[in-house]
This record gives C-alpha cells, structure tokens and sequence, in this order.
C-alpha cells in the first residue's frame, strides 16, 4: 500500500489499485472518461520524478518533464505528492452553433470555440457536461472551417450522448478541452496509399483526415471504408459519393455487414471488403476508426496485410465502464 | 556480444527495419502466436524491439532475474525449450529476409541463447 498526499489530505492506494480508483473510492471528485489511458481527462501532476512510466503513456514531452500523470493508468510504486490539473488550461469555453441530424442515431454538432484555431483534423476533445463528467469526440472539421464539428452517436442509457441528443440547443455554452491525439493526416509523403476505415461515428476524424488529405493536395490514392449493420447506419453517403466523383485519386466504399446486398453498398465488414480489395498493403498507411473491438481487429488484420506497425493510426472510441 | 555488434549489424534503424517483419512472423507462427496475441498490440511490438535490442547487442540491459519475472507468466502457461527455439528461428528467417550476413545472424543467436535458461526459469 501506498500514500497519496492531495491538498493536505492522506489517501490510502492499495496494491494494484489506480490512483483513479484509489481517490474515487475515498470521495475524492477527480474527472474521468475513458479510464483505459486515452481521454486524459485524469490528469494530474505529481511534485516529484516518481511516476511510472505507463502512467506518461500518450502525454506530451513537454507534460512528461513537468511529471504530469494520468490517474487512471497509474499505480504508484512509492508515495505521491500530487494535484488536479489546472482546470482553466484544461477546459476552454465553446458555444453551440450548429445541430444536424446526420441519422437516426448521429447528430452533428458544431461548436464556436475561439481560443481552438490550432488543431489537426482528425484529433478529438473532450466535452465537458461539468468539471469532472466528459466524453472524448473527435473532430470531423479541418480547421479552415468555420466551426468544429463532431459526429455525436446516441447510445442506449449512454448519459452524455443521449443528453447532447436531446437536451443541447443552439446558443448553449459548454467547455471543451484542448485537441487531443494523434490520429491525423501528416504531409510529407503526398503518393502514399492511404486507407481508411471506420464504423458509426467512426467516420468523424475520417472525414476531418480525408478532407485535410485532400485540401493538401495528397496525390496517392485514399480508400474509405465506412462500415455499419445496414443502410440506415451509415450517413453522410451522398455527400462522400459527391467528393468521390470530384477527386479522382478519392474512392467511397460504404459497407453494410448485415448479410444483405443493397446497389451501391458492399456486403461485409469494412475491413474485411477493404483487405479483399487491397490484400498487400506494404507502404499504405492505415487510420482506423470507431468501435473498438473493430480497431483491435483490424489493427492486426492491416498488419499481418504487411501495413508497418508505424504506419498504422487508430482511434478506439472506447466508452467509459463503470 | 558487444555494442561493436550493434553497430555491425546497422544500429537502431536495423532493430526498426526488423520488428516489423519479426513480430509479424511470430503472429503467424501458430506454434507461438497465442503467447504473444493476448494484450495490445502496441505494446507487444514495443516488448519486441526491445527484445531485438537486446539480441542484437544494443543498448537495453535486462538482468537475469528481470527475464526470469518478465517471462514467468508465460513459462506458467507452458512456454518451453521449443517455443524459445521457434522464436530464435523466426528471429533467423526475419534476418535473412533483411539480407543480414550469416555471420551476424550467427552472433544474434548467440546473445539470444545466453537468456534461454532466465526465459524459461530454469
Ligand atoms: C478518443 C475517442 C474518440 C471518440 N470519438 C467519438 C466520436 O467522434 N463520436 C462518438 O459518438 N463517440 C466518440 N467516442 C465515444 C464517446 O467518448 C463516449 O464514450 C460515448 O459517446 C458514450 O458516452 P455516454 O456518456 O453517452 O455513455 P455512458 O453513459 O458512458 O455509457 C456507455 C455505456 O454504453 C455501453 N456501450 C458502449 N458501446 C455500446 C454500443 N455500441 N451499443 C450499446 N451500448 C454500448 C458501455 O458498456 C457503457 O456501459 C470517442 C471515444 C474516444 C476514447
Ligand atoms: S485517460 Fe484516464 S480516464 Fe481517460
């Protein structure tokens, strides 16, 4: 066991137990989201050089020297001396000024968030409902837009989706924190290969990566492969078959897993219909997207397709569990 | 077993060129796949370049007693002499795939076997 000093007061860490887990459990408010390491809505700084390396995992270099932390993936191996970070850097005032139905279960909200110009398509933020209840959403806007835009999927009982579906309006004031991750179209190599696959919303930093690829003039191939259970599921159809016939070097393939065979939708799973079309992918470079389970899979599968373990970016929208 | 070896066989970006290919094959090879496929796969390959750091003579410095605890887990699911073998023999065809000169390749194996009985808590 081990001793977690914050604001003059002793916790108790049991062995094994995360900083996260040991503070909540003593009534301790610390945000969170995704528990597993990637929101980083946990951080927090110790005063000393004494954190464990997985806890740094993700950061910044310029954090890692300043010894911050994420609490959920920190199980300390001595005493720590430690702080919330500071909420005025981490959460930055944004308002609403866009909501479209993008499907059944996916609004698109558009957000004004001026002191956020300096970002890479493709990286996501966390939205806050309040100081310690966010979620992380990635950003389908390139940042000449006017706006950012989010891709928000409605899950059952889920509390932030379903109150962004139904309780946000036009107007509304929120906090959103800085753009986070690194999923993001890079220039430097314009003839590479680029694929792209991505279920649900996993399509919103695909679309901010595709259009960001595009405004930059990449001269390779980019194959998009938007996956869901069936038509309904997908969105945005017409407008990527729109930029598919304006850029030639640009090809949609929307899929539908059902079973079903639909004109104009490949039957199968998205990473399945895209390993058929393109078996060797030495010198692609991947982003995959969305469900996590699908990530997981389809970072082997694109791997053992020969894609290099470097050239393969993924965003796993994984949910908070508790 | 030097650093001299490290450098022979074209430093860091020799260890990178060969973890691609090496992790892949490992994944393929269904003698040994399942003892490397349970956990993230980021992070295995980062355990695997630190691996081919290691055999290549290069700058990571393991103790026996690390190998043996980073390794126990495995060693308790039956890791054995024939799965080390297997490893060092993808590790092999990796090399040759990269065109590496059979001398060093001989020289890897040999750093590799100093850490058999450490890896299989012998
Ligand atoms: C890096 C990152 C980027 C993300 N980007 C996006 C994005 O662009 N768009 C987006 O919509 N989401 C995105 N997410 C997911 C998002 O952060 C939330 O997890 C999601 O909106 C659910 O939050 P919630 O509060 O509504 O649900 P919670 O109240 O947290 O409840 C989630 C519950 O739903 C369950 N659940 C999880 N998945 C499903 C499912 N498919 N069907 C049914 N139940 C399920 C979980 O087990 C959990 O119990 C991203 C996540 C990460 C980590
Ligand atoms: S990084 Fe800790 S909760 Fe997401």
């Amino acid at each position: 066991m081990t001793q977690l000093y914050l604001n003059d007061v002793t916790y108790q860490c049991e062995a094994g137990e995360t900083v996260l887990d040991a503070l909540t459990r003593q009534g301790v408010a610390v945000p969170f989201s995704c528990r597993s390491g990637v929101c980083q809505s946990c951080m927090m700084q110790s005063a000393d050089a004494n954190v464990p390396s997985a806890a740094q995992h993700g950061l910044k270099s310029t954090l890692q020297a300043l010894n911050y932390f994420l609490a959920c993936s920190c199980q300390p191996e001595q005493d720590m001396t430690i702080t919330l970070a500071d909420s005025s850097e981490r959460m930055l005032p944004a308002t609403v000024t866009a909501i479209r139905q993008l499907n059944d279960e996916i609004l698109c909200v558009g957000l004004d968030c001026p002191s956020l110009k300096d970002y890479r398509a493709g990286q996501f933020i966390n939205l806050y409902r309040d100081e310690t209840f966010s979620r992380s959403y990635s950003l389908a806007s390139v940042p000449a837009d006017s706006y950012l835009r989010l891709h928000v999927r409605r899950l059952p009982d889920g509390r932030m989706s379903n109150w962004i579906h139904d309780e946000l309006k036009l107007g509304d004031s929120l906090h959103i924190s800085p753009p986070l991750g690194s999923c993001f179209y890079l220039p430097g190599d314009p003839e590479q290969p680029l694929l792209l696959i991505g279920t649900g919303s996993g399509l919103a930093p695909l679309m901010g990566i595709l259009r960001d690829a595009l405004s930059q003039q990449h001269g390779g191939a980019i194959h998009l492969y938007h996956g869901s259970r069936d038509v309904a599921g997908l969105y945005l159809v017409d407008e990527l078959r729109e930029l598919a016939s304006q850029h030639p070097n640009f090809h949609y393939a929307p899929c539908i897993s059902s079973g079903e065979t639909v004109p104009g939708y490949h039957a199968g799973r998205a990473v399945d219909v895209a390993l058929e079309a393109h078996p060797d992918l030495t010198g692609w470079r991947v982003y995959l997207c969305g469900n996590p389970n699908m990530v997981k899979a389809a970072r082997k599968k694109t791997y053992m397709a020969k894609a290099k373990i470097n050239d393969i970016y993924a965003d796993a929208f994984v949910a908070s569990s508790q | 077993m030097s650093n001299d070896l490290f450098e022979r066989l074209g430093g860091e970006a020799a260890v990178n060129a060969a973890v691609d290919v090496f992790y892949r094959r490992v994944l393929s090879d269904d003698r040994i796949s399942d003892f490397f496929d349970d956990v993230d796969m980021e992070r295995q390959a980062a355990k695997q370049k630190a691996f081919l750091t290691m055999a290549f003579g290069g700058p990571v410095h393991y103790s026996g007693a690390d190998m043996r605890k980073g390794h126990a887990h495995l060693v308790a699911r039956g890791l054995n002499d024939s799965h080390f073998d297997a490893v060092v023999e993808n590790l092999v065809a990796s090399l040759q795939e990269l065109n590496v000169p059979a001398e060093l390749i001989a020289e890897v194996g040999a750093v590799c076997e100093t850490t058999r009985n450490d890896v299989l808590g012998k």
